[in-house]
């Protein structure tokens, strides 16, 4: 039992380091990026060749993967999604569709569509029992990577000038403007730095959600769910949206696996009839 | 989807209808239609080298007529199949389409072939159903019952009596699971619990927790070869195989191509299947050695066998009909067809159009620095169980 939410959790925490910078690009930003998996996808190849054909460490590998991701992601920001900010949602997501087909061949081309495994050192692997609950010692990782996070993300967010500036852009971009901040290059180093907690996930998660070319399709539902069922003002709200389909999602499968794959979307569709603007948003402002 | 099948079939049919009997052609034209891009490429470049390799060693002349290979994508998707299968017969006049990596990519194929009176040969896809959708269908790969129903005796027979079945919810793992559930359960077996994933599953860890928690002897799996890799690992992470229990299934999980890639996770798993790699004929040494020479970064698996006997298959026919390319002809001269195949000895049902051959039971192990599927039991003559039991 404690088991299987320990599992949610870890799922859960994975879910969310990936999904956080669609949230902002999505929530913050108003621009439907359907391409955010494909940036999770490029850190976790990232991690992969490094490690496997390079023979770096893996937690090395890890933040090489954020920045490597965060780069990708600020050219991608800089020179193609610049030019569709005020656009219609219609083109955002031809657009963004697009670019994910784009990233997926190309990955298929040099590096093959099999599915690939990061080699993990061996003290990562197996588990252990603790009080009688068997604890993946990777999934404790996860948790323990993701706990780390979410801390960092939210001193950044309300201690820093960063984050204030950012909430500003956010509440309201022409006052923000008038007041001289450069709103263009705070989205920008947003976008970035999403892109790069989503490369780290992608790094991250490969040993559980399995790295292939067509990652970003098979998980943009989960990320979309994440975003719709948190709502997208906080951190906080995604935050607890994604241990929520976590746990949801492991225990669907746990206890009834006939109707398992069901259960995150039944949670969707609840949160999304009762609470539209999502579950833990913090009244609406506009 | 279905009219437009039906369309491209109606068209085929009132081209090639015309144009076949006047089958002076001096070419045979074989359309091979397999995945070359997308999630089931492995297996397409497999298909793709073996009958490219046949084509090498027994040369293009067979029955004074010159034979082409054409070779096109369909990416794994069966609106492709059926629009491509119907191009090549209207178009390019083939006599034969071949290929077909999955169920879906056939089955939306079948009518096409009833109607142009084409034989189609099923290289890969693995249902029982494919052979009964049209009579211009025959298959050269293997029967998921043909595996499952072994492996469900092998099991009975070493003392393991409570299995949960794992297996991905769509047609092929539908018939693994129920061939071998019907089987173990005849010789006295319990199934504790049938776990069926959806296809698109990303992660197996909640499913084998439930295994864990129900304590059987072993776990049967089926899954499409590219997740077995996953799913193995994780069978390790949550330390069932340390619990004591087995993990056993069709041969799917430990595809040759790829079994190098799941590491010494898989060294012990039992499965039942129709080729290793590592089957010890000459026959087979022999085709192990050139397919490697020809392509050296693969390892010939189970769908390099089914292309490189669909070939034989094919050029045998065509021998027997002295060239003739009319359908039933060709059909005629392929039913209960025997060879000795690098897989062992096999043939062609006559009353099914479905292949007969020998399911051997395998343990991986490593030899030389790599994971093979050594094999240490056979079971010869196994027929398709799913279409014996209709009878």
């Amino acid at each position: 039992m404690l088991t299987i939410l320990f599992d949610g959790i870890a799922y859960g925490m994975l879910l969310f380091v990936i999904s956080c910078g669609l949230a902002v690009t999505l929530g913050l930003m108003n621009f439907v990026n359907l391409a955010h998996g494909a940036f999770a996808m490029l850190g976790g190849y990232c991690a992969y060749v490094l490690v496997n054909f390079y023979g770096m460490p893996f937690f090395a590998s890890l933040p090489v993967a954020f920045l490597f991701a965060a780069m990708i992601g600020l050219l991608a920001e800089r020179s193609l999604y610049v030019h569709f900010y005020n656009r219609s949602h219609l083109e955002q997501v031809l657009f963004t569709i697009g670019f994910v087909f784009m990233t997926s061949a190309l990955v298929d081309y040099f590096l093959g569509s099999q599915q690939r495994f990061i080699n993990l050192p061996s003290y990562l692997q197996g588990r252990f029992d603790f009080f009688g609950v068997g604890v993946g010692k990777y999934r404790l990782l996860i948790i323990l990577v993701c706990a780390l996070i979410v801390i960092v993300l939210q001193l950044i967010l309300g201690h820093t000038r960063f984050g204030s500036r950012l909430r500003a852009a956010v509440d309201d971009q022409r006052v923000a403007r008038g007041l001289g901040i450069n709103v263009n290059w705070v989205f920008a180093l947003t976008f970035a730095a999403g892109c790069g907690l989503a490369g780290l996930g992608g790094a991250l998660g490969a040993e559980i959600l399995s790295l292939e070319p067509h990652f970003p399709l098979k998980f943009m539902i989960y990320f979309l769910i994440v975003v719709s069922v948190g709502g997208t003002s906080s951190i906080t709200g995604p935050f607890l949206a994604s241990i929520l389909l976590g746990i949801g999602d492991v225990a669907g499968k746990y206890y009834a696996p006939r109707f398992g794959g069901f259960v995150i979307y039944t949670i969707m569709i609840v949160v999304l009839v009762l609470r539209p603007q999502g579950l833990f948003t913090r009244g609406t402002s506009k | 989807m279905l009219r437009r099948s039906l369309l491209a079939a109606l068209a085929a049919t009132a081209l090639a209808g015309g144009t076949l009997p006047a089958a002076a052609q001096e070419t045979v034209k074989i359309g091979l239609i397999i995945p070359l891009t997308g999630p089931f490429t492995t297996t397409g470049k497999q298909l793709e080298a073996a009958a490219r390799l046949y084509m090498q060693q027994n040369g293009t002349t067979v029955a004074g007529k010159k034979i082409e290979l054409i070779v096109r994508d369909d990416a794994g998707r069966a609106e492709n199949t059926a629009r491509i299968a119907g191009e090549l017969i209207q178009n390019d006049k083939v006599s034969f389409i071949a290929g077909f990596g999955l169920t879906p990519l056939a089955m939306a194929t079948a009518p096409i072939a009833t109607n142009a009176k084409v034989p189609m040969v099923v290289m890969m896809a693995g249902t029982s159903i494919i052979t009964e959708r049209s009579p211009y269908i025959v298959r050269t790969s293997f029967t998921l019952g043909q595996s499952a129903v072994v492996i469900a005796d092998w099991a009975a027979k070493n003392k393991i009596k409570k299995v949960v079945t794992l297996v991905t919810d769509y047609a092929p793992g539908h018939d693994a699971e129920k061939s071998f559930v019907d089987q173990f359960k005849s010789k006295g077996g319990e199934i504790v619990e049938s776990i069926r994933v959806p296809i698109q599953n990303p992660d197996f860890a909640p499913f084998l927790q439930r295994v864990l928690d129900a304590k059987p002897d072993a776990l049967y799996v089926f899954t499409p070869s590219g997740q077995g890799s996953i799913l193995m690992k994780q069978f390790i992470e949550r330390g069932l195989d340390k619990s004591g229990i087995r993990l056993i299934g069709t041969g799917d999980i430990t595809d040759d191509d790829i079994l190098n890639g799941f590491g010494d996770a898989a060294i012990g798993v039992v499965t039942a299947h129709n080729y290793s790699t590592a089957h010890p004929s000459p026959k087979n040494q022999e085709y192990v050695a050139a397919f490697k020479k020809a392509n050296p970064s693969l390892r010939p698996n189970f769908a390099s066998v089914g292309a490189y006997d669909g070939m034989h298959l094919i050029y045998e026919a065509l021998k027997k009909t002295n060239g003739n390319t009319d359908g039933d002809a060709l059909l005629a001269a392929m039913k209960g067809m025997k060879w000795e195949s690098p897989r062992g000895p096999m043939s062609i049902d006559p009353e099914t159009r479905d292949i007969v051959q020998t399911i051997y039971i395998r343990k991986v192990e490593k030899k030389d620095g790599e994971l093979y599927n050594i094999e240490f039991e056979s079971f010869p003559d196994i027929k398709d169980p799913v279409k014996a039991a209709k009878k």
